[in-house]
């Protein structure tokens, strides 16, 4: 296996706040890794570190050996980073197909993500195509906003907090869908708060804790109470 | 056919209103700018059409496609250089920042052309006219401004429809930060945006250049009959804005007609009359 993306020495900032503090990650061809923490730990701040919507040094994040650690978050999506916000945030002026052909605006690649292949993964969407964004249900605006992702072909998808509102049955669709993504050769990242959901589908965990890495391992061998003094600092 | 002929009269009028107002729509739209300089603009693309028509007698078509190359990359310009450090969450410092270009452009205007009023020559085309009926005849320049309008409206749905950029432009306005994240470069996007807008109000200059006087001075009344039109029609819809351009036309035609000195004030009441019955306009866009 090959490092796709490493993260060493990450600090990052909000103006004067730090929230993350020497964050050492590492993402390998063709891994699911979770991040887990709770409500502020830094885990949202780390993906949008990773997605250029928060800027750091040069050195501190590369992707494939590229430094993008200070890269525009324009510029890192067309290095085949892609990032699926919390919340989703899809364009409510925008249809269901537009918000996936937006998608690709930045990216060159074409393959293995085009309309026909996301609309083979989530069928529903292609029904409601010309629909706007706005009348569909939770869990089909996720659809659309992995989607979207998906359409800049990007070698490592970031997801944060994909479950949060959506009914748990759909929730296990989605993250079936996520797998299948990953067995297509794309890296994925989950940010999540729900630690059982997110360690059933991925390769490797790293838990957060005010802004610093308490613990990380495999889903096999976290022990229970090592993942909740990792998480709670108890 | 005295009633009648008010009406094709505002109508036609509209038009000119409706082209004014396109470009100011256009990047209040995408940018939510309010851009105090763009009747200034207009009249700043009406003098450099003037001096490339009369100091190089290039004919007035060609000028016209020069002036809209030149304005377009003198909006991208304007963006990327000036408006482009202003905006943010605060939507003042980018009004003061236009309030004083409009400043800036008049005394430009002022120095550079005098104070006397001016009118861009178009020939025959000025005063022929196409009758419709006995008595009853439609003037071809105030009708061809209409549809320089109505096409101008067109373009820029296909623009915002059908279009790559226009996906970019309506996901920019959506919200800028995620914009990003799909590789758009929301700087660009701006820039091509303003550019745009002036090179629309060239259109605009044009069909009122030849239609009336104009010297440096009336810029901020311009802008006035733009804003009016485009708080008609509603904001952020562009056929509104060719509407709300129509209405305002309409209203002080009709003024006009009942007594001269009414026209002005006609057109004001009735976009008070709106503001408190529609406060979002005839046709408002469906995004809160």
């Amino acid at each position: 296996m090959t490092t796709l993306l490493s993260v060493s020495a990450l600090d990052a900032f909000y103006g004067d706040f730090q929230a993350l503090f020497g964050i050492d990650f590492k993402l390998e061809q063709g891994e699911a890794v979770a991040v887990i923490g709770a409500n502020g730990a830094g885990k949202s701040t780390l993906l949008k570190s990773l997605a250029g919507l928060v800027r750091n040094r040069r050195d501190a994040i590369r992707l494939a050996g590229q430094e993008i650690g200070d890269s525009t978050a324009a510029k890192v999506v067309r290095l085949g980073l892609a990032l699926v916000p919390e919340g989703r945030q899809l364009f409510p002026s925008l249809t269901v197909e537009e918000n996936l052909l937006i998608g690709a605006y930045g990216g060159d690649r074409t393959s293995p993500w085009d309309l026909p292949s996301v609309y083979r993964t989530f069928p529903v969407l292609q029904e409601r195509r010309h629909s706007s964004v706005t009348v569909l249900s939770g869990g089909q605006q996720q659809m659309v906003a992995i989607g979207r992702a998906l359409m800049s072909n990007p070698s490592i998808l970031l997801c944060d907090e994909i479950s949060l509102g959506l009914a748990p049955i759909v929730v296990e669709d989605i993250y079936r869908m996520l797998l299948h993504i990953r067995d297509n050769g794309t890296g994925i990242i989950v940010v999540e708060q729900d630690i059982a959901r997110a360690l059933r589908s991925t390769d490797r965990f790293y838990c957060l804790q005010e802004g610093r890495v308490t613990l990380a391992g495999t889903p096999a061998d976290a022990d229970q109470q090592a993942i909740r003094s990792a998480y709670f600092g108890m | 056919m005295s009633g009648f002929d008010t009406v094709i009269e505002g109508v036609l009028l509209g038009g000119v209103y409706a082209l004014f107002a396109l470009g100011l729509s256009l990047i209040f739209g995408i940018m939510r700018l309010v851009n105090l300089a763009h009747g200034d603009l207009i009249l700043l693309a009406a003098y450099l059409v003037l001096s490339v028509t009369t100091t190089l007698g290039v004919p007035l078509i060609a000028s016209t496609l020069l002036i809209v190359v030149v304005m377009f990359a003198a909006g991208y310009a304007l963006q990327r250089l000036v408006l482009e450090r202003v905006l943010g969450d605060d939507i003042l410092p980018p009004l003061l920042v236009t309030f004083g270009l409009s400043i800036v452009i008049q005394n430009g205007l002022l120095l550079a052309y005098g104070a006397d009023s001016r009118r861009l020559q178009a020939g025959a085309f000025e005063s022929s006219s196409i009758a419709l009926a006995p008595g009853l005849s439609i003037g071809l320049a105030p009708l061809t401004a209409l549809i320089a309008a109505i096409v101008a409206v067109a373009l820029m749905q296909l623009i915002f429809y059908r279009t790559t950029l226009g996906r970019a432009f309506r996901a920019t306005a959506d919200n800028p930060q995620i914009a990003q994240l799909m590789g758009i470069d929301e700087r660009s996007v701006y820039a091509i945006a303003v550019g745009i807008s002036l090179a629309v109000s060239v259109i605009a200059a044009i069909t009122f250049g030849i239609r009336a006087n104009f010297d440096p001075s009336i810029g901020p009344a311009r802008l006035l009959f733009a804003f009016e039109a485009v708080i008609i029609g509603g904001l952020g819809s562009l056929w509104g804005t060719l509407a709300g351009g129509i209405v305002l036309g309409l209203a002080q035609a009709i003024g006009a007609r009942i007594d001269p000195e009414w026209q002005i004030l006609a057109g004001h009441i009735t976009f008070l009359a709106v503001l408190m019955l529609r406060p979002r306009g005839l046709f408002p866009s469906r995004r809160p």
